[in-house]
């Protein structure tokens, strides 16, 4: 549904307001939507069409479920794609449009500045109608379940995938000198005498020779050439999979990537939005009347729960700080090096770049960067922020430390990978039997053995031959397998 | 558009239903869906509906957090990152998955799982309950249903606007028209009135496992009944040598010692049917949990005395389940079985005798045991 006039003259209101504080945007549409609607849209990840499968219908019903019992509701909604989409929700009053106008036009900032979404897909929307399409009539030749349970394998390992491969150099294409240049020599006898060569060399020796070749030419050419950690790439290029199986697996690839930006910037999108709506509300939009509403509903989107990192607060804050240090020119050599804390604290040089200052970072930044380069030990200790581990023996989490390091270390551990564990595909052709390695690299923390074992499980049902990985556990080298059904471990 | 999803929705139940019937079983022994949340809801985690992924192990990660506290202090809730909001086509994280199952679904799902016959309840619709439901909110009302966010965030309100409100000393003072009430709309139903009774033997042979098998049992025992009958009341007694009513909390944490009369327990029973639950008006379920240690003969034949005489004319059923301790089982089950006979058996038999029908006994033996139970205490559909 089209907005009305009110809600109209808003948009372009807000929209004014941000176009003049500098944010660049690809249009953006607004939807009204009810409650219903709008967790339906919620639950396709934003998108009007998605193809069928039951975790959309997850999704909704743990969306519905807890807007009917008050625990939460969504408040905005705004999908990736030129022109963005972005949807408000019909009962909200004035003030909360207002702010989620704002809020979205922020984000649809970062999705065009961002350099770590650079390279997604623009067109997605229509992208995921074309994948909605196709698997349909999968569906309706190979029968819903299966073509369901298919994906539902494939998204067992939709995670595998490799965020920066997007960002390297492609790889140069083999050229014709490559393809000439010199092919390897049959071994033949060396012949003094030519007349001799049809006795030396017979033509059944030659042919051997050249068998024997072939054979070392394939037995050398290990595959992948180096470990690979886009596993579903693999899996794309070596696996028997059906011509249809080929299909959704790459649409599950292209959607993962596609996704990845947003996980790798979680913190410092959510923050850059939340900043723009406090700014561009407070200093432009607000009414008086509104102040207490826009209050309420700031404080309880960044509110801290004990325990828990809430990345619109710990976004919003650091930008705060970043823009703060560099208005105050509290960074660089001199800054560092100073140890009298008074000095420190009063320090301002009145350089105003602070504005300046976090337009860069959020050109240049994802997570990763964004908190390592600028947490810093007074942030920390002004969120009262510290790390938490499981104590075994009184079977709960417990407090550690408020060690700066710790906490940035362990923070930063949280968002590399996504938090995810590194995986690579390091051998197609395991043991010269077809069975596929992987590598998890490890860093410090075991997998989880129950979730890896199911994981093995759906990727030899893609793979149809068994499939290994080698990790870590309790401290000792293993190789768990999953084979014929069954799965084995066995210490390296 | 919005089709679609309720096409997934209604598959998602469908494949959770399927779930939580085959490993209906296992919950039942893990007792893992106890947490009772809200006044009909159960939360089930259901984490087989995640789909695995090569991920950290939980309690191995750690991470970082916010709050007070220092180091070694425990924190409160499950950690973790806050969702927030969702975010653009963010998919949920990695958290845990929990299905909110209502009891009444969880009750459909037990009595397919078991092959529970529905109840055939005695007594007219007599009782009047009149359901009051908090619906919005109003300018006036009683004091105890003031609404303090409301009240306070009006006062503010009018503060700001006429500008008395000071941010150096903000104090906020709502006045009368500032207050907000909640509001509620009754209505009225007609339903059959039920009681179960528990009565559980807190001697000092009933240890912390047998209490749990007896709390899991009257868990699903009770949202059986409940699914069956709507305004549903429950009693809870315990005893050793003496009987005393207890609330629901103290039922099942309560550890004495001493003795087992059985009898005291059957006489508080009685006397509370005779107060409070005429049998012409109430379907009325007395459970009896015990490890079967009673301390006399004597005792044990007053026991049948008070069952025969006063507590089965008036019940619908009365279940006996004897859970077996560390001390092994006792004799009571056989008591009873001698006296009233295996109602099982004598079903098969057609042998029915007087109230025999009437007195459904079950042997626990372990947690294994508690599906086999509550199948024969509600299989007859009394």
């Amino acid at each position: 549904m089209s907005l009305p006039l009110e809600l109209v003259k808003l948009r372009d209101e807000i929209r004014g307001y941000a176009k003049q504080a500098g944010l660049d945007f690809f249009e953006v549409v607004f939807e009204l939507l009810d409650y219903d609607q709008l967790n339906s849209v919620a639950s396709l990840g934003g998108f009007p069409v998605r193809y069928p499968h039951w975790r959309f219908g997850m999704q909704y019903d743990q969306l519905s479920k807890t807007y009917t019992y008050g625990l939460q509701k969504i408040y905005e909604l705004v999908i990736n794609n030129d022109p963005s989409y972005a949807y408000l929700m019909k009962a909200n009053n004035i003030v909360d449009q207002k702010l989620v106008m704002a809020h979205v036009y922020a984000h649809v900032d970062f999705f065009k500045n961002n350099t770590w979404f650079s390279k997604t897909n623009r067109k997605m929307i229509d992208t995921m109608a074309n994948h909605a399409v196709r698997i349909r009539e999968y569906m309706e030749k190979y029968g819903v379940d299966k073509v369901e349970s298919f994906i539902d394998r494939c998204l067992s390992i939709e995670n595998l995938i490799d965020p920066f491969l997007p960002f390297q150099p492609k790889k140069r294409s083999k050229t014709k000198e490559d393809e000439e240049a010199q092919p390897p020599q049959v071994g033949r006898l060396r012949v003094h005498r030519s007349y001799m060569d049809s006795f030396m060399n017979p033509p059944e020796f030659i042919e051997e020779q050249k068998r024997k070749l072939q054979k070392e030419e394939g037995q050398s050419k290990r595959v992948p050439l180096s470990p690979q950690k886009d596993v579903l790439k693999f899996l794309l290029e070596y696996a028997t999979l059906e011509t249809w199986e080929s299909d959704i697996l790459s649409m599950i690839h292209e959607e993962a990537y596609y996704y990845a930006p947003q996980w790798q910037t979680k913190i410092l999108n959510e923050g850059w939005a939340s900043y723009w709506h406090s700014e561009i509300m407070t200093k432009r939009a607000l009414k008086d009347s509104e102040i207490i509403d826009y209050a309420d509903h700031h404080s309880s989107v960044t509110a801290m729960q004990p325990g828990k990192v809430n990345p619109y607060k710990v976004g919003i804050e650091l930008l705060r700080d970043i823009e703060d240090r560099w208005n105050k020119g509290k960074f660089g050599k001199e800054y560092d090096e100073c140890d009298d804390l008074v000095i420190k604290k009063n320090w301002d040089k009145k350089l105003g770049l602070g504005r300046q200052k976090i337009f860069e970072v959020r050109r240049v930044c994802n997570d990763v960067t964004f908190i390592d380069e600028y947490l810093t030990p007074e942030f920390c200790e002004r969120l009262e922020l510290y790390t938490y581990h499981f104590n075994r023996r009184t079977n709960q989490y417990e407090i550690s430390d408020r060690d700066f390091k710790k906490i940035k270390e362990k923070l930063l551990f949280s968002l590399t990978n996504m938090g995810q564990p590194f995986i690579y595909v390091t051998d197609g052709n395991y043991l010269n039997k077809g069975e596929l390695l992987m590598l998890h690299q490890y860093e410090g923390v075991d997998l989880d053995v129950h979730y890896s074992k199911e994981t093995l499980k759906n990727l030899s049902e893609i793979w149809r031959r068994p499939v290994n990985i080698e990790t870590e556990v309790d401290g000792q080298k293993k190789l768990l397998t999953y084979s014929n059904g069954e799965f084995s471990e066995k210490f390296l | 558009m919005l089709y679609s999803v309720k096409r997934d929705h209604a598959r998602f139940r469908s494949i959770v239903k399927g779930k939580i019937k085959s490993d209906l079983k296992k919950y039942i022994i893990h007792g893992e869906m106890l947490a009772r949340k809200g006044k009909d809801t159960v939360t089930i985690p259901l984490p087989q509906i995640d789909i695995p992924h090569f991920r950290y192990g939980d309690k191995e990660k750690g991470g970082v957090g916010q709050g007070d506290g220092k180091p070694g202090d425990p924190i409160s809730g499950q950690p973790g990152e806050a969702d927030g909001s969702g975010e653009a086509g963010n998919q949920p994280g990695e958290h845990v998955l929990e299905v909110d199952v209502t009891l009444q679904e969880l009750a459909e799902i037990l009595g397919e799982e078991l092959q529970l016959p529905r109840i055939e309840p005695r007594g007219h619709k007599t009782m009047r309950v009149i359901k009051d439901r908090y619906t919005g909110i109003s300018k006036v009302g009683p004091d105890s249903l003031r609404h303090f966010k409301r009240s306070y965030r009006e006062a503010l309100k009018r503060q700001i606007s006429s500008g008395i409100y000071n941010s150096e000393t903000p104090v906020v003072l709502p006045i009368r028209k500032d207050l907000r009430y909640r509001s509620w709309r009754s209505t009225v139903e007609y339903e059959n009135n039920a009681v179960i009774i528990y009565m559980m033997d807190v001697s000092g042979s009933m240890g912390d496992e047998q209490k749990e098998i007896v709390r899991t049992e009257a868990f699903w025992i009770d949202t059986w009944l409940r699914s069956q009958y709507k305004g549903i009341e429950t009693r809870f007694i315990i005893h050793d040598a003496t009987a005393k009513e207890v609330d629901e909390d103290t039922f099942y944490k309560t550890r004495e010692s001493g003795g087992t009369l059985i009898s005291s327990a059957y006489k508080l029973c009685q006397k509370m049917i005779e107060t409070d639950y005429a049998p012409s008006e109430w379907n009325i379920y007395p459970f009896h949990f015990s490890d079967g240690d009673n301390w006399s003969g004597e005792d044990t034949k007053l026991c049948m005395d008070i069952l025969k005489a006063e507590i089965l004319p008036r019940v619908n059923v009365f279940c006996y389940g004897q859970v077996e301790s560390r001390y092994g089982s006792g004799q009571f089950y056989k008591d009873l079985k001698e006296e009233f006979g295996d109602a099982q058996e004598l079903l098969r038999d057609a042998k029915v005798t007087n109230y025999s029908e009437q007195v459904i006994l079950s042997k626990i033996e372990n947690k294994e045991g508690i599906i086999q139970s509550i199948k024969d205490f509600l299989g007859k559909g009394k």
